[in-house]
């Protein structure tokens, strides 16, 4: 039996406190790829009780997804988008989702996160990356944005930092470990990465700015 | 001088272009920040660094 909406919001205002839930639950987070890193973000910011997710990924789940995404077997075949709202509601039933399955270009970025108050990049191709910070930095300098880089391999957990490179961008990861080299991805140095760009989140929520 | 990722470098006068040629970077995998603001890509051939600039060359490498 889910709880009602007044019961759940309690919950998170006992957890949380009212005046911190206020501010999560107000947020509008744009969640640009639902991969390793992007479906353990979503999933960190739910619950948390952030008010409303833009989930975008343009990609369905395979098998090999598995080890470290956070989507189950019988997922497999679904676009992201889509198993993540599903998950999400199952976790949080009262979160506001937008979805969109379509890849993001320098031609759409702007219609797609314009909604956003904080954009969390969690694409997996370096050049992806590069072009989606340049695009936000450049054409939407209001946005707070959040991003990963180096968290593939099986380095020690203590190399995974937050740094805050400019007032508004957060950068995630141990900034070296590239999975062209390392040629794999562990679910929990990914899960780290990604805590560490949710909390970046929540911090920025919190108006905690420091890394 | 520059403070180029922390360390000081004789790159004073040199355009963002030349900096990241020299230094070998990937123009496709990079965003650079200088002085807190980022440098758009198509001012790279024309931003000349100054000295006493802060500047930050994000570099990313894949995975997600």
């Amino acid at each position: 039996m889910i709880p009602g909406w007044k019961e759940w919001r309690d919950a998170l205002c006992q957890r949380h406190g009212e005046k911190l839930q206020r501010k999560f639950e107000t947020a509008t987070v744009a969640v640009c790829g639902l991969g390793g890193m992007g479906s353990a973000i979503s999933i960190a910011l739910a619950r948390a009780g952030i008010g409303k997710l833009i989930l975008i990924d343009f990609d369905r789940v395979d098998v090999t997804n598995l080890h470290r995404q956070q989507y189950k077997a019988d997922q497999i075949g679904m676009y992201k988008t889509e198993a993540m709202k599903q998950n999400l509601l199952e976790i949080a039933p009262y979160l506001e989702t937008e979805t969109h399955a379509v890849r993001i270009t320098e031609s759409n970025a702007e219609d797609l996160l314009g909604a956003a108050d904080i954009i969390c990049e969690a694409f997996d191709s370096a050049e992806a990356k590069a072009m989606l910070v340049n695009l936000v930095l450049e054409k939407m300098p209001s946005k707070y944005l959040t991003a990963a880089s180096g968290m593939a391999g099986i380095d020690s957990a203590n190399t995974i930092k937050t740094r805050r490179i400019a007032d508004r961008f957060y950068l995630c990861g141990d900034q070296v470990s590239d999975v062209e080299n390392a040629s794999y991805l562990l679910s929990s140095r990914v899960m780290l990465c990604a805590a560490h760009e949710a909390h970046a989140v929540l911090r920025i929520l919190a108006e905690e700015f420091d890394a | 001088m520059v403070t180029i990722n922390g360390e000081k470098i004789d790159a004073a006068g040199k355009t963002v272009a030349e900096y990241l040629a020299g230094a070998g970077y990937d123009d496709k995998r990079i965003a650079v920040e200088r002085n807190g603001e980022i440098v758009p890509k198509s001012q790279y051939a024309d931003t000349v660094f100054a000295d006493g600039d802060l500047v930050e060359v994000v570099s990313f490498v894949g995975g997600g």
